[in-house]
């Protein structure tokens, strides 16, 4: 099939290093974050922090934007699913 | 069998495909959690503030070193550098059996303070506080299943990479226990702030 | 089985290993689709048989065969073996595993020991599923759905039938995984989408609701089983859970997996009906993308089997409106059927007589999906027996008949032996006639009034529940006499050849029974489309 297409070129492992410091200073701004009352919004910085952390993570760590559409398509249906499960509950919960 | 089929990027995918249902099986308790907190917003803070923020950081960190560990152990290996492969994949194991260890103290400590799932203490501080535990509970247990199960796949990794199974030519194994232990990383990116830094 | 196989050659003889280890440790394709229809034919046996004591203690009022205790243990166990045991993997785990490959012009699926191990977690389930009703404090009596709270203080044996479910639905997400991966990678050359037979477009929209609504049914369960250990409270009111978040979690999974029952079906329906009109199927696009949007639309639909669970009235509304959606890509497909059937040279060969039934059924049981689709006639209709018939109507009706079609169309491909036309046509009489009795009359009664799971009633419900009583029974006959056909027929039927039925799809292309890795040393490769049927012929037996 497809003989020339099986690997990748490795990651360097200077984008790994920083790729790792870059989601280490995440955990530290999410922490700070934390500690400042915003109200509802807390919530929500916290899960953007963790979004853009788990970007770092698929995008580099797990080489995501070096595989093709195919695989970007599935995590996107995935991800659709869960916030069409979670979404539409909410539409009992908050009108109970 | 006389046709040797060989289709790495059909093996990753299929190892994507299991991570995605791997996120709709945590996506059942951060539903109930989500539900929760916009039912209890003021007692999960309350709850949020009893557990011990350090444990929860230092892990944090934990697992992103164990991530970059298992990452490198694919550009090592990739540029046919086995032993260096092992040292990285070992200390995978090695960060992952720290992160137990420290859920291991921290929940001894919890459950030293009568905070367990049925406890007579925990009714006591009604069901908004209840029903925090409960959930930190069992999805802290899961993802620590999680753990337990991606280190043992990468310890048997490791022995098929010093027993010359895994190569530089064909490491698809190696990758996709890489993958599956990322997921358990990308779990805890969540947990940590949605459980430990509610305010 | 041994002197059976001796005279087929194949797939049946070419082993590495021979005799039962040959078969309990193959990876290939066939021999798991075979291990699996053995399996889940004998489910089909047992859970029929539970079904048909059901309606046997309802001949008549009162008190007759069993106790309510039973009788409560009796329909959870039979809708357990059904819906987990049967109908979720009849379809794709036994036929997607047969001919997918074949289809596709692979050597087998991406990942043949994942294969291997999907058969062993349904195995396994099985067998728990099996023990948790002899063991511990007494079969489970929740009902196939075990809601809270009821599942969590019952003192029967639910903690090990979720276990079971819970293997079985590994099961399920494994068998997913292959066929995702097989149908994007594993094509051959020229098997671009647009040449995909339907049965393979329906199986890859099932394979992903399988891969990603199961697993909610997977924490659910996990759930469930951590009340009853731990007494986690995360569905208990006085702990701060919530009881109706444990039926839309269920349902979140339950109610897709209705399309995972009845998609492979309309693939069936769809390779058969072409087949025997000798025409291409209507309307090739909006069949495949109808699949898919049955699987999309499915997954957002799930809370209409909730609407008297009291969650809010605004989640009732939307529902109930995003319900009726469902129904718009079920009715192309049904036109397209019909579409395909117009002046095309029938053949009432047994496989068209199941798919032509399966037709009318699921258009009966869809027609009463919207009745309880919408809120105000589904707050009467909730949780009567006509909620049964209907839903009957889908999954026996439907997938149940395209499983018997299915049986009959490929059967002779895999054991080289054609059954008995004449027999199995009468068997599908008695089987159609006795089902329309059995499940009208119990749609009926349940428009009287008559509760479902209930195991006694008031006496102005008896006639109708005599007749359905009568109805299964010859239900059964007619299945009795459909099963000794197939059999003998595969034992001793008259040889057939390579194609049977003159179909054009690659499985049709290969020797019968297929040998082991379904193509020679040349890769196959594909020139013309699955209903293509120009130059096509039925080879002589």
């Amino acid at each position: 099939m497809h003989e020339t297409e099986h690997q990748h070129p490795p990651v360097r492992y200077r984008t790994l290093v920083f790729t790792w410091v870059a989601l280490g200073i995440l955990t530290g701004l999410t922490i700070a974050a934390s500690r400042i009352n915003m109200g509802a919004a807390n919530v929500w910085v916290a899960l953007g922090i963790a979004a853009t952390k788990s970007c770092l993570v698929i995008g580099i760590f797990m080489n995501l934007r070096r595989e093709s559409r195919l695989f970007k398509f599935g995590l996107m249906a995935a991800l659709v699913v869960l916030a069409i499960f979670i979404g539409m509950t909410f539409i009992d919960v908050l009108y109970r | 069998m006389s046709h040797e089929h060989r289709d790495d990027t059909g093996a990753r995918f299929g190892m994507w495909v299991f991570l995605y249902t791997e996120i709709i099986l945590f996506s059942g308790l951060f539903l109930l959690y989500s539900v929760a907190l916009s039912k209890f917003p003021h007692e999960f803070g309350v709850a949020s503030h009893k557990l011990n923020i350090y444990f929860g950081a230092i892990n944090t960190l934990v697992l992103l070193a164990s991530s970059l560990t298992m990452a490198m152990a694919i550009t090592a290996i990739q540029r046919g550098k086995i032993k260096q492969t092992i040292v990285l994949t070992s200390s995978t194991i090695g960060l992952a059996i720290v992160f137990l260890i420290n859920k291991f103290f921290e929940w001894s400590a919890e459950i030293g303070h009568g905070i367990y799932p049925g406890s007579e203490h925990l009714a006591e501080l009604g069901p908004g506080v209840t029903q925090f535990f409960n959930l930190y509970y069992f999805t802290a247990g899961l993802h620590g299943f999680h753990v337990i199960i991606g280190a043992t796949l990468i310890g048997v990794v490791t022995v098929l990479v010093k027993k010359g199974k895994i190569t530089p030519e064909r490491y698809v194994l190696l990758e996709n226990s890489a993958l599956y232990w990322h997921l358990v990383d990308l779990v805890w990116i969540f947990v940590f702030p949605l459980y430990y830094l509610i305010l | 089985m041994s002197e059976s196989t001796s005279r087929l050659g194949g797939f049946f003889t070419e082993s590495p290993r021979s005799g039962i280890l040959g078969w309990v440790t193959s990876t290939d394709h066939k021999r798991i689709g075979l291990l699996y229809l053995g399996c889940i034919v004998t489910m089909f046996i047992v859970g029929a048989c539970l079904g048909l004591t059901l309606r046997l203690q309802l001949f008549q009022p009162g008190h007759s065969i069993m106790s309510a205790q039973t009788y409560n243990a009796t329909f959870t166990v039979h809708g357990v073996i059904m819906i987990f045991l049967f109908i979720i993997p009849s379809i794709p785990a036994a036929f997607g595993n047969l001919v997918l490959p074949i289809m596709l012009g692979a050597r087998d699926v991406s990942f043949p020991k994942v294969n291997l191990l999907s058969w062993y977690c349904y195995v396994f389930g099985a067998i728990l599923a099996v023990i948790a009703i002899f063991s511990g404090g007494g079969p489970p009596d929740t009902g196939w759905t075990f809601y809270v709270p009821f599942s969590t203080q019952t003192t029967t044996n639910v903690n090990l039938a979720v276990t079971a479910a819970f293997f079985l639905g590994f099961s399920s997400i494994l068998t997913g995984i292959n066929f995702v991966t097989t149908i994007h990678r594993l094509r051959c050359k020229g098997m671009g989408w647009g040449k995909l037979p339907m049965f393979a477009w329906t199986l890859y929209a099932t394979a992903w609701v399988q891969v990603l609504a199961t697993p909610m049914l997977g924490i659910t369960l996990v759930l469930i089983f951590m009340e009853r250990t731990f007494g986690a409270g995360l569905f208990d009111v006085a702990k701060g859970g919530d009881p109706i978040l444990y039926q839309h979690m269920f349902w979140i999974y339950s109610h897709p997996a209705v399309y995972i029952m009845i998609l492979p079906a309309m693939g069936v329906v769809s390779e058969i009906i072409p087949v025997f009109s000798r025409k291409p199927l209507f309307g090739y696009w909006a069949m495949a993308f109808s699949s898919l949007a049955i699987a999309f639309a499915g997954s957002l639909v799930w809370a209409h089997h909730m609407y008297t669970s009291g969650m809010s009235d605004m989640a009732i509304m939307i529902f109930s409106f995003l319900t009726f959606i469902v129904a718009i890509p079920s009715a192309i497909k049904i036109f397209n059927w019909v579409s395909t059937l117009h002046k095309g040279s029938i053949q009432l060969a047994p496989p068209m007589l199941y798919a032509l039934s399966f037709i009318f059924l699921f258009a009966i049981g869809g027609l009463g999906g919207l009745a309880l689709g919408a809120a105000a006639a589904d707050i009467h209709l909730h949780d009567t027996a006509f909620v049964v018939g209907h839903f009957h109507y889908v999954m026996f009706g439907g997938t149940g008949f395209a499983f018997f079609g299915a049986l009959h169309y490929w059967l002779p491909k895999f054991f080289a032996r054609m059954y008995n036309h004449k027999i199995a046509t009468i068997a599908w009489a008695l089987i159609f006639v006795g089902f329309n009795i059995t499940y009208m009359a119990m749609q009926a009664v349940g428009i009287q009034g008559m509760p479902r799971r209930y195991y006694d009633y008031l006496p102005e419900f008896g006639p109708l529940n005599m007749v359905s009583t009568i109805g299964s029974w010859i239900l059964a006959l007619g299945l009795i006499i459909m099963f000794v056909n197939l059999w003998r027929g595969i034992r001793n039927g008259t040889p057939v050849g390579k194609n049977p039925w003159a179909a054009a799809t690659l499985e049709w292309t290969v020797d019968t029974p297929p040998p082991m890795e379904n193509f020679g040393e040349e890769d196959p490769v594909v020139t013309r489309g699955p209903y293509d049927f120009k130059g096509v012929v039925a080879d002589e037996p």
